[in-house]
């Protein structure tokens, strides 16, 4: 196991570059999630720790060691692809034991690491199966088991469950961050599915456009998002925005209405300045302002409400049930405690 | 308003279903369409193939000669070949060159579709030059070949002797039996590359490019990759190609006729070619149909061979569990 330094990391294909230089610390042990949207140049970067795109400038370091020169099979890092890139031709077992042959290790041992695996995956009745006889999600677990023979020190994911039906995906999603208790190997992980982000990472990198826009672990980027990036992608359904000032310690919404402000504010009168409140943090308040509903949308465990609300549309996600027709007028407050101000030029978290 | 819909309610409660004529049921019965759908390549089979070959059995099976219908006079023909030398001869002649040219065509055609399935300048240009040989007719391009292979006028002798000083007397290509049979070979190849790397280059083209980048991070040099992922993915579609190389190339008469017709002495006559010399040249109908007739269990047997030997996998097979 090691850790994984990433230091000012550049790429460019010809003269277009998609990474402006990055820089992530990558703890022993951690589950560090890639995320962002298409063409953020996620992939790019995991595939460059992979070493199958070579890095135009900057470091990047598995173990102390820097692997920039360092072709890919020497770096000791696993890696299961999107599309998982099981060999057709191979059975399970030849499948995972493909590595551990080219490598010239014992045939006891090998045995010995595809029983291992097999047994961790659930995959033993498998074994003489070829890729084409098993489902998705058996296929994605035997790409798994390829990454787990080599014993690597570092895991790469490349979206391994894009895929998969929903169903499947929410199950592999907890199998994944359950092998990653279990074997403690360093794992960077790459989707564009924040949900996915959220619920297995330790340390969340999220990326945009070539930079970081920035790395926490998933309830702090929840809980204070840097950017206004961040707050947009993290959270489902995403923040409601309202743009307007800030004036007298208080939001002044662009309609006009006066929005509460959080006591650490330090937003500078005047300054045009983005208001953002995520949809749960609306409560239903009968001294609230009021929205005028557009959308119910019950989902059982809480009803999400698309509504008209200091002249913006907005999304609210209530506990309670509402029994509210479209037209409706609904009186709603924002938790003042839990919203966010943003700086409407830099994009940049004020408060 | 109201009442125009119920009406419509009413009439089609009132509709009845006519009952289907007799063609119609005929059309929608399932064999009868099957039946009607085959008729096309049923009657196409029959009449382009079923009975040319019937008439050639027939023919290896009489004394027709030009101008003659003949008698039947059953396997005659086939007894006075086993004990004729240039029949056996252009056996030999043609499994060598079937043999030989095959390797060499698969050889070359596959480095070929290696080199251009990677990024290389010109690619496009350099794919239309490799169809080119194949584009060519055959006959004009044998004429080429001729002129090549010629005593007085070969490019090769001319190189040779005059530029390179490295002999001092012109190659005499197809004079010899062994130099004539080499040359005609080295010109089928040339002419068998572009189906083979072309064809072998879609197959190329159909491995996942994620294969390698595993099969790299697995730690496989380029050789291991070549040898573990490219050539068992390959052999579907090299199963095919070869089965119809070597149908082309055992069958084949254009090139062989057009440079050498079969001499020195029929020391170069493929099987096609005697039987076109004797039956038609020859007048011999029969004992031309006969030699002809023989080529059928050899080119069986080859595309069992190619079709069983490198052709099925299991992999390929359906989701059968086994």
């Amino acid at each position: 196991m090691a850790n994984v330094l990433i230091r000012n990391v550049r790429k460019a294909f010809g003269s277009t570059e998609v990474l402006h230089g990055v820089n992530v610390e990558i703890e022993d042990g951690e589950f560090v999630i890639l995320v962002g949207p298409s063409g953020c140049g996620k992939s790019t970067l995991l595939r460059m720790i992979a070493g199958l795109e070579n890095i135009t400038a900057g470091d990047i370091a598995i173990g102390g060691r820097v692997v920039n020169d360092v072709a890919p099979k020497e770096r000791d890092i696993a890696m299961v692809f999107q599309n998982y890139a099981l060999y057709p031709h191979m059975t399970v077992r030849d499948n995972m034991a493909f590595s551990l042959s080219l490598a010239k290790v014992p045939k006891a041992t090998i045995d010995q690491q595809v029983q291992r695996a097999a047994q961790i995956l659930g995959l033993t009745q498998y074994l003489n199966r070829y890729p084409r006889q098993l489902s998705g999600g058996q296929r994605q677990r035997v790409a798994m088991g390829r990454a787990i023979v080599r014993n690597p020190q570092v895991f790469l994911f490349d979206e391994p469950l894009s895929n998969l039906d929903a169903k499947l995906r929410v199950a592999m999603r907890a199998e994944i961050k359950e092998l990653h208790q279990r074997l403690e190997t360093t794992t960077v992980y790459v989707t564009h599915d924040q949900i996915e982000a959220m619920t297995m990472a330790d340390k969340i990198v999220v990326m945009n456009s070539g930079n970081v826009e920035q790395i926490g672990a998933p309830l702090d980027l929840y809980d204070r998002p840097a950017n206004l990036f961040v707050a947009g992608f993290i959270g489902s359904p995403a923040m409601n925005f309202l743009s307007g000032k800030v004036e007298g310690g208080a939001f002044k919404a662009e309609g006009g209405t006066s929005l509460p402000l959080p006591q650490t504010s330090n937003g500078s009168d005047g300054k045009p300045a983005v208001y953002g409140v995520r949809p749960e943090h609306f409560q239903l308040n009968p001294s609230g302002l009021p929205a005028i509903v557009h959308v119910v949308e019950p989902t059982g465990s809480e009803t999400q409400v698309v509504a008209e609300f200091a002249g913006a549309s907005v999304i609210c996600a209530f506990r309670e049930r509402i029994s509210a027709k479209p037209g409706e007028t609904i009186r709603i407050a924002p938790d003042p405690a839990l919203v966010h101000l943003f700086d409407a030029a830099t994009g940049q978290r004020a408060a | 308003m109201g009442t125009t819909t119920a009406d419509v309610g009413l009439q089609r409660l009132t509709f009845t279903r006519q009952p289907d004529s007799a063609l119609t049921r005929l059309f929608n019965y399932k064999p009868f369409l099957v039946f009607l759908c085959m008729l096309p390549t049923i009657g196409l089979l029959i009449v382009f193939l079923t009975y040319p070959l019937g008439l050639g059995l027939w023919l290896s099976m009489t004394d027709a000669t030009i101008g003659q219908p003949g008698e039947y006079i059953g396997l005659e023909n086939f007894i006075y070949l086993m004990e004729d030398p240039i029949f056996w001869m252009s056996v030999t002649n043609t499994i060598f060159y079937t043999t030989v040219a095959t390797v060499g065509k698969f050889a070359l055609g596959l480095w070929l579709a290696l080199l251009l399935n990677h990024h290389i300048p010109f690619k496009a240009f350099i794919r239309a030059i490799v169809l080119l040989p194949w584009i060519v007719p055959t006959v004009l391009s044998s004429i080429a070949w001729w002129w090549i292979y010629s005593p007085q006028f070969s490019i090769i002798s001319f190189v040779v002797v005059d530029v390179l000083h490295l002999r001092d007397t012109y190659i005499n290509f197809l004079g010899t039996p062994w130099p004539a049979r080499w040359s005609l070979i080295v010109a089928n190849i040339w002419r068998g590359i572009p189906f083979v790397a072309i064809t072998l280059l879609a197959g190329l083209q159909t491995i996942s490019p994620s294969l390698y980048e595993a099969a790299l991070l697995d730690g496989a040099s380029g050789w291991q990759k070549f040898r573990r992922i490219t050539v068992p993915l390959l052999m579907p579609i090299l199963a095919v190609a070869l089965t119809l190389s070597v149908l082309f190339t055992f069958s084949d008469f254009q090139l062989v006729y057009a440079i050498t017709r079969g001499g020195p002495f029929n020391t170069t006559h493929l099987m096609a070619t005697l039987a076109f010399q004797r039956a038609i040249p020859g007048a011999q109908l029969g004992e031309g149909a006969a030699i002809a007739v023989s080529m059928i269990p050899f080119l069986i047997g080859a595309t069992l061979l190619c079709f069983f030997g490198v052709g099925r996998r299991k992999w390929q097979q359906g989701e059968a569990n086994d």
